[in-house]
């Protein structure tokens, strides 16, 4: 049985825990407006990129750009994993890392090369124990503090650098897509070869479509706009990420702080009935000593 | 004059959405005027001003670093790789990085890191050609 003593620094230490905690979830819910107000914004760039790229590519005869078709081959597998720099926020590091777990076994079973580029600390230190030779590399984003396209382009420039110089055929970008504060969606996304989202949900363009004038001509512009979309898709995967990681903070802070309150009513509860047990206890001493006399 | 959609947007930012009457943007084979019923036209942009007239007369300014124009039946849409109005660009600022741009120029060992020092001091000069103008 603890004594009282125990019990008051068990609950003022749960008291303390809660006021981290509570201030982790305050700090996260105005870090997420922002977050969640860039990664909007940067949608609809995104989205238009797309949709060029869609008519473009639709007027590209076989084979095309190797960014766009690919090089032909597929055995060597580049998967890019981006998770958050810092921990306690709940299942969102892991559950990337999960879907990329999986996806490096069903490669290894189909006898493919494995190559993983980490961008962000937690993951590659999950990833780490299992796949430290796979690991060809890992980006640190502790210094960002607004992620800016300028991050994004280095990371898009190095994978695209990496697939002229023969490094993987295939290239996979992990990350978890934000659809609200409490579901975050991990999401596996080709970037290489691209993918071209079929026109056909497209709303129909009017007028006839092939009379496009390309200038200068539409290879170079396909060409200039690949390298371009990759930059954009991993932008975007940052972004989401990085509002993904403070709804899944916020939500996961917010449920510590309704368990530390819980834990402090329990405790206070175990503290008050000792007390007055030790009172009632302390009354029948001196009762039966009185009746004794 | 007919109105029809115009479009503007960067990686950060969705700068203009809305009906005009004509833009002018910086187009790789020299600069090009939109107007309604424009022929489809795809192409790739260099730095400069896009300069786009409203319906009510009112003309906006904008400062972009290269990137997509796409015109179709639809309208018009720039994807800029990076954009600002011109309002809000900062003069003193421009001027300082086109010092630190010089002497990044003049200090590049590699002929690589000369070549993007010269793109980007290109750029800012061309940012300072329209604000001065």
């Amino acid at each position: 049985m603890p004594s009282l003593k125990d019990l008051r620094n068990r609950i003022s230490s749960v008291k303390a825990t809660q006021k981290i905690t509570k201030a982790m979830q305050m700090v996260a819910a105005a870090k997420l407006r922002r977050a969640q107000s860039a990664a909007e914004a940067a949608r609809p760039y995104a989205e238009r990129m797309e949709s060029v790229l869609a008519n473009l590519a639709s007027g590209v005869t076989a084979g095309g750009p190797a960014l766009l078709a690919g090089n032909g081959k597929d055995e060597t597998h580049l998967l890019i994993v981006a998770t958050a720099e810092r921990g306690l926020c709940g299942a969102f590091n892991s559950s990337i890392v999960r879907l990329a777990r999986e996806h490096i076994a069903r490669l290894q079973d189909q006898g493919k090369t494995v190559k993983i580029l980490c961008v962000g600390k937690k993951g590659f230190e999950q990833l780490r124990r299992q796949y430290e030779r796979n690991i060809i590399e890992v980006i640190e984003l502790r210094g960002v503090k607004q992620m800016g396209f300028d991050t994004a382009d280095e990371i898009g420039k190095k994978i695209i650098r990496m697939f002229e110089e023969g490094g993987f055929d295939v290239a996979t970008l992990f990350f978890s897509r934000f659809k609200s504060v409490i579901a975050q969606i991990p999401t596996a996304q080709q970037l290489i070869p691209a993918q071209i989202p079929s026109n056909e949900n497209a709303p129909p363009v009017e007028g006839p479509q092939a009379s496009y004038e390309y200038e200068p001509g539409q290879d170079e512009i396909l060409s200039t706009l690949l390298p371009r979309n990759i930059s954009v898709q991993v932008f975007r995967a940052l972004l989401e990420n990085a509002a993904s990681e403070q709804g899944a903070r916020m939500s996961a802070m917010d449920n510590a702080t309704r368990n530390a309150g819980d834990m402090i009513k329990k405790q206070t509860t175990i503290y008050n009935r000792s007390r007055q047990a030790m009172i009632t206890k302390e009354l029948i001493e001196i009762i039966s000593g009185a009746e004794a006399l | 004059m007919a109105a029809f959609h115009f479009e503007l947007v960067s990686p950060e930012k969705h700068l203009f959405s809305g009906e005009v009457e004509s833009v002018v943007a910086p187009g790789a084979d020299g600069q090009f005027t939109v107007l309604k019923d424009h022929a489809p036209v795809m192409t790739t942009l260099k730095a400069g001003v896009v300069t786009v007239a409203g319906g009510d007369g009112k003309v906006e300014k904008l400062f972009v670093r290269g990137g997509f124009a796409d015109v179709n039946a639809s309208g018009f849409t720039i994807l800029a790789e990076q954009a600002i109005p011109l309002s809000e660009v900062d003069i003193a600022k421009v001027d300082a990085d086109i010092r630190n741009a010089r002497e990044d120029f003049s200090d590049a060992k590699s002929d690589d890191a000369r070549l993007a020092a010269s793109d980007k001091l290109s750029q800012l000069q061309e940012l300072r050609a329209a604000i001065g103008a």
